[in-house]
């Protein structure tokens, strides 16, 4: 097996399966630079998965071929819908936000399982009949060499989870929005004093969080699980969350953990068909990401500092 | 003024009604009848000698998890990889169960204590990358979850058993179980567990409240710098108190291990009693008693919520949906707090 063709077999998984994570993590961004803690992100994808499956079944018949893209914009609004429940518990009502996190994990898996039986009469959906399909993207993937590698049976929601990076980090390096958003998580108080509103910005962020969870939750369901169970958004919300941290809360740097991850989770995946790997045991290319990160954390990257005021709620007033 | 103490013990109890009733609420959104349900649920956890025990089983596990989370809370650190830390000591303890071959005196406590032990390296490792290189607890712990998971399933297959999905039981001088517990639960797979969870319970609160080493872990939690500057090792601190803290989860991990099943399977997913574990620290207030009395109410709603579908035909999520809105409500404390006063001063 040649070079390139490694990098062919490599590089489009890598990017399917980081996809989803690069959407989550970059709500988990915007949602901890304001200074919510958002450790609900696996909830939030979990809400996503669901109503994205459930929209995908419900729907195929009427839509067609648009049906996945719809279902993603509907799973994105139900999700940004549900975080409120988290903006209103840390933000309005001072909760503590990682107990407000684990309380929408528990509530996302309850309610989908709970409503899945509902709807269906049992634990899991059925398979969705329009998910996304791979692509050659026009024009791209005639590029000598660079082509196949990165155009050629691809999903097209790969670039715009990208693409979407690159605009977040403009929205929040270059626009007065991100300013502001990033003074309410570095030090709300000089923020408010400034006229900014620190619970409207939070409440902002935490939405925008959720709708980009939701964005991830569903995507995964429609490029990889396919289906809704209890086991269809098993830690990926967590490991976004440690991209999160890992990228240094900082969109790009969110977005090379995400890639990086996905990455090392297509390597388990097609390590057997790779020279070098075939030998080496599936296990250790399974738990490769997570050591890999850890090591990563404890070696290069050193101390990881969040924004200054993350996790604190802000009392007016107080010092 | 109303005494904390007073809303320390009010702000659980009113959240664990509230989330009942909202369970109720939901059930009759969809047409369920609230009464029968919550009927099924109370039979299902306390009906009869096997419910009761059954339910005793699921809060053994939880009173150690819960443990492991609050003592973690205590000293200001998230350990959201008890997780990882239970998979490692029951895997632990099924090796230690089927490898030697000792007298009973000895086995069981030897596997225990290797149990404990897994867990407590697991709990290590983020200790001290927190500790000496600042590494955020929360993302190591999370990714030691998911080592855990994947290399006890290797090692299930490649060195507890030959290729096989799980291993063989633990040898009976190592296993908790009871023929006189089971007689008397109608065959439920009630352990000698309990006694243990509850020992661990009575050791958290010694160390807590007893002892300067759990002063100074106390201290490390309300204010690292002022720990620091009143000549305590901040670092040192902290790496006991996730070394402890995994402990406790691992001990959880030996009370499947040797209690309830005997062996261990691979698994595809996590056993989630690390994570129902932090739900039962936070109901908890983290402290030992509050994390007793909450083990036994989620293990009352889980094992009972499996009668729930049968009974009265309601989904058991519902009683996910109901942790997790008390949960809420917990992390609410400040909005109960706040009406509570509202209505003092309506009194006056």
């Amino acid at each position: 097996m040649g070079f390139i063709e490694l990098l062919q077999s490599v590089i489009p998984p890598a990017l399917f399966f980081s996809a989803p994570l690069i959407f989550t993590a970059l709500g988990g961004v915007f949602s901890e630079r304001s200074g919510v803690v958002n450790i609900g992100l696996e909830g939030l994808m979990v809400m996503g998965a669901f109503v994205g499956i459930v929209f995908n079944l419900t729907f195929a018949d009427v839509l067609g071929a648009w049906t996945p893209w719809v279902s993603i914009l509907v799973a994105m609004v139900v999700s940004a819908i549900f975080s409120i429940i988290h903006a209103v518990a840390s933000v309005s009502f001072r909760a503590d936000q990682v107990v407000s996190g684990v309380a929408i994990n528990f509530l996302a898996l309850g309610l989908g399982i709970f409503l899945t039986k509902q709807f269906y009469g049992k634990g899991q959906t059925d398979m969705v009949t329009q998910p996304f399909y791979t692509t050659d993207i026009w024009l791209l993937s005639d590029i000598p060499v660079l082509g196949p590698i990165f155009f050629e049976g691809i999903y097209v929601i790969s670039y715009i989870s990208i693409i979407l990076a690159l605009v977040c980090w403009y929205i929040m390096y270059k626009t007065p929005f991100g300013l502001r958003l990033r003074a309410v998580g570095e030090h709300p108080m000089a923020a408010d004093t400034n006229g900014i509103s620190v619970t409207k910005m939070r409440y902002v962020a935490v939405i925008i969080s959720g709708a980009f969870g939701g964005l991830g939750g569903s995507v995964f369901a429609l490029t990889i699980a396919l289906n809704f169970s209890h086991a269809t958004i098993v830690g990926q919300g967590f490991m976004a969350l440690a991209a999160v941290i890992f990228g240094k809360w900082h969109p790009l740097g969110a977005m090379g953990a995400a890639l990086f991850f996905g990455f090392a989770q297509s390597l388990s995946v097609i390590g057997a068909g790779i020279p070098l790997l075939a030998d080496v045991p599936q296990v250790f290319l399974l738990i490769a990401p997570y050591v890999l990160t850890i090591l990563a954390l404890a070696g290069f990257i050193g101390r990881s500092e969040a924004p200054r005021a993350n996790g604190e709620p802000y009392i007016k007033g107080s010092r | 003024m109303t005494s904390n103490k007073l809303f320390n013990i009010l702000v659980p109890v009113i959240s664990v009604f509230i989330g009942l009733i909202s369970g109720a609420i939901i059930m009759l959104a969809f047409g369920y009848n609230p009464i029968e349900g919550y009927a099924a649920l109370w039979e299902g956890a306390f009906g009869d000698m096997y419910f009761v025990g059954e339910t005793i089983r699921q809060v053994t596990p939880y009173i150690l998890t819960g443990l492991a989370v609050a003592f973690a809370f205590r000293t200001g650190l998230f350990n959201i990889g008890a997780e990882g830390q239970v998979i490692v000591g029951w895997l632990a303890a099924i090796w230690v169960g089927i490898t030697f071959d000792l007298p009973m005196y000895l086995h069981l406590p030897f596997a225990v204590v290797i149990a404990a032990l897994a867990g407590a390296v697991w709990g290590f490792i983020p200790g001290l990358l927190k500790a000496r290189l600042g590494v955020h607890e929360v993302i190591v712990t999370i990714m030691l979850n998911y080592v855990a998971l994947y290399s006890s399933n290797a090692l299930i297959r490649s060195v507890l058993s030959d290729n096989q999905d799980k291993t063989e039981k633990i040898s009976s001088s190592a296993s908790l179980a009871s023929e006189w517990l089971q007689n008397l639960t109608f065959f439920s797979r009630m352990h000698y567990g309990i006694l243990i969870a509850l020992f661990a319970a009575v050791l958290m609160w010694f160390i807590i409240e007893r002892t300067s080493i759990g002063y100074e872990l106390k201290s490390v939690g309300y204010n690292k710098h002022a720990s620091k500057y009143a000549g305590m090792n901040v670092s040192r601190n902290i790496v006991l108190a996730m070394v402890i803290s995994g402990a406790f989860a691992g001990l959880a991990g030996s009370m499947e291990g040797l209690g309830t099943y005997g062996n261990m399977s691979v698994s595809s997913g996590f056993t989630n009693l690390g994570f129902d574990g932090i739900a039962v620290a936070l109901l908890g207030a983290n402290t030992a008693i509050g994390v007793i009395l909450a083990a036994f109410l989620f293990g009352a709603l889980k094992v009972g919520a499996l009668n729930m579908p049968t009974e009265a035909g309601v989904p058991n999520e519902l009683v996910d949906i109901i942790i997790a809105l008390i949960i809420f409500f917990v992390a609410s404390s400040y909005i109960i707090r706040w009406v509570l006063l509202r209505f003092k001063k309506g009194e006056k």
